[in-house]
């Protein structure tokens, strides 16, 4: 069976506000495990929804979402977040828990010996490149904002989780920061076989990361192609997001 | 001088009110903190709740605190003439910078630090405990803080209900119209209102500044 099922699948799923307003309406996919799957798509467009249904932060309204062969409504919320690594947006670093705290907060909650998680701690922030000696016991604020994203993504690694989500990793970032751990990350996932869905409203980061980029319109996934193919796409809504590139480009 | 003669011939009186002063406040306040916190959490959990709860401590905020204790007076249980009638006066008036302290501090937690801790796998009692009220604790402080300097004013009150206390120096001295025993009991309670606000700013000032440099990226 575990050999089988996908890491993530969606089954004709709709997700209502309870005002009644759809903001997704029949979306699906589904996502093989080491694979990774960049959603794009402008702001309101349902992207982050989507992450959200997935460690069911959400619950559909119809249909239905499945982890590892397993509706999401089947999974117990608590043990289905354990194990799916989250790096949000605005990243949510605990600010009252220093830099070795917060990477160790999965851990913790799972009940794992206090040697193991210093073990562990040490191994996640020397992956995402942070010298754990250095910035272990510095807090949050403390940090610049390319080493808060990094302590962002050793925290959701830390419980070694198959499955990662990331909502806008490195949006607040600036380009050349953004585009250095764009490729650390690329590498660092490469090497650890993690399944990964990512949402980004950036073109060149969903082709660097995602093996294949999905476009989400008004609620809808209406392309997924591999990333050579997805900048090839006819579709309109694909042309007028390179466009916007293209002329970015010149403007540089 | 007949201010060091006053000091002298009531030396002792003045630290046993002094004392017994102290006891009224904090003795209300450790009260107040301890229905206070949970009061401001629960309205903070259940939302249904907030209207009657917070409206219920405003309300006894608008009663004038001399009311408040005559009020009590005649109730069974919590009346009658004394200590225990004051406390229990004091404790309902300083409900209100609690609770509603507990209150805003935790609605003020991030909301995305928020959604990280859930979406992290904590359970709700762990989102509390773990991350909701060691972030609001500081504004949580400031509402105790706000409550005792305002309870140190109220206890002098409380000797028009006999519950002693420096009151006892202010209430005589208006009746036998005699200055230096009003200021033999305004001047200690003006003392230690600026005392325990200092001193608890202080304490404060701790709790707040290792998060308060966190507003920045919120």
């Amino acid at each position: 069976m575990d050999g089988i099922a996908s890491a993530v699948e969606f089954r004709d799923v709709t997700f209502q506000r309870a005002s009644g307003r759809a903001i997704l309406s029949s979306v699906s996919f589904s996502v093989q495990k080491g694979e990774s799957f960049a959603l794009i798509g402008r702001s309101g467009s349902g992207k982050t929804t989507i992450l959200k249904l997935i460690n069911r932060l959400l619950d559909p309204s119809a249909g239905e979402v499945l982890v590892d062969g397993k509706s999401t409504r089947q999974w117990d919320a608590i043990h289905l977040r354990r194990r799916i690594g989250y790096v949000l947006q605005d990243v949510g670093l605990f600010p009252h828990l220093s830099v070795a705290a917060n990477v160790a907060i999965v851990p913790t909650l799972e009940g794992w010996k206090p040697s193991r998680i210093d073990t562990r701690v040490n191994e996640v922030l020397h992956m995402v490149g942070l010298e754990p000696g250095n910035f272990g016991s510095r807090y949050p604020h403390e940090l610049s904002g390319g080493q808060r994203q990094r302590v962002g993504v050793a925290r959701a690694l830390a419980a070694d989780p198959p499955l990662l989500l990331m909502d806008e990793p490195f949006g607040a970032l600036d380009p050349i920061t953004r585009a250095e751990l764009q490729q650390e990350l690329k590498h660092l996932l490469a090497s650890l076989h993690k399944t990964m869905v990512i949402v980004t409203h950036d073109i060149p980061e969903a082709c660097v990361l995602g093996s294949s980029v999905g476009l989400v319109q008004d609620g809808k996934l209406v392309e997924r192609l591999p990333p050579d193919k997805f900048l090839q796409s006819s579709h309109p809504e694909v042309q007028a997001v390179i466009r916007s590139l293209t002329l970015q480009n010149i403007l540089h | 001088m007949n201010i060091i003669e006053f000091i002298h011939d009531h030396g002792n009186e003045i630290i046993q009110l002094t004392t017994e002063h102290i006891m009224l406040v904090s003795v209300s306040i450790v009260g107040a903190i301890l229905a206070g916190v949970p009061l401001g959490i629960l309205v903070y959990q259940q939302p249904r709740l907030r209207t009657v709860v917070l409206g219920f401590v405003n309300i006894l905020q608008t009663i004038p605190s001399l009311a408040l204790f005559a009020l009590l007076i005649p109730l069974p249980l919590f009346g009658g003439i004394g200590v225990k009638t004051a406390l229990i006066a004091m404790v309902l008036y300083s409900l209100l910078p609690i609770v509603a302290n507990t209150f805003a501090g935790l609605m003020g937690v991030n909301p995305a630090v928020r959604e990280a801790a859930v979406a992290m796998g904590m359970t709700d009692r762990q989102l509390l405990w773990k991350v909701e009220l060691p972030l609001a604790v500081g504004v949580v402080f400031t509402g105790i803080r706000i409550a005792t300097v305002m309870n140190v004013g109220l206890a002098t009150i409380a000797a028009a209900i006999g519950a002693g206390g420096l009151g006892m120096f202010i209430f005589r001295g208006l009746a036998m119209l005699d200055t230096r025993l009003i200021l033999a009991g305004a001047v200690p309670a003006a003392a230690m209102a600026l005392l325990a606000n200092y001193g608890l700013s202080l304490i404060e000032r701790r709790i707040g500044g290792r998060y308060a440099p966190m507003r920045q990226f919120t």
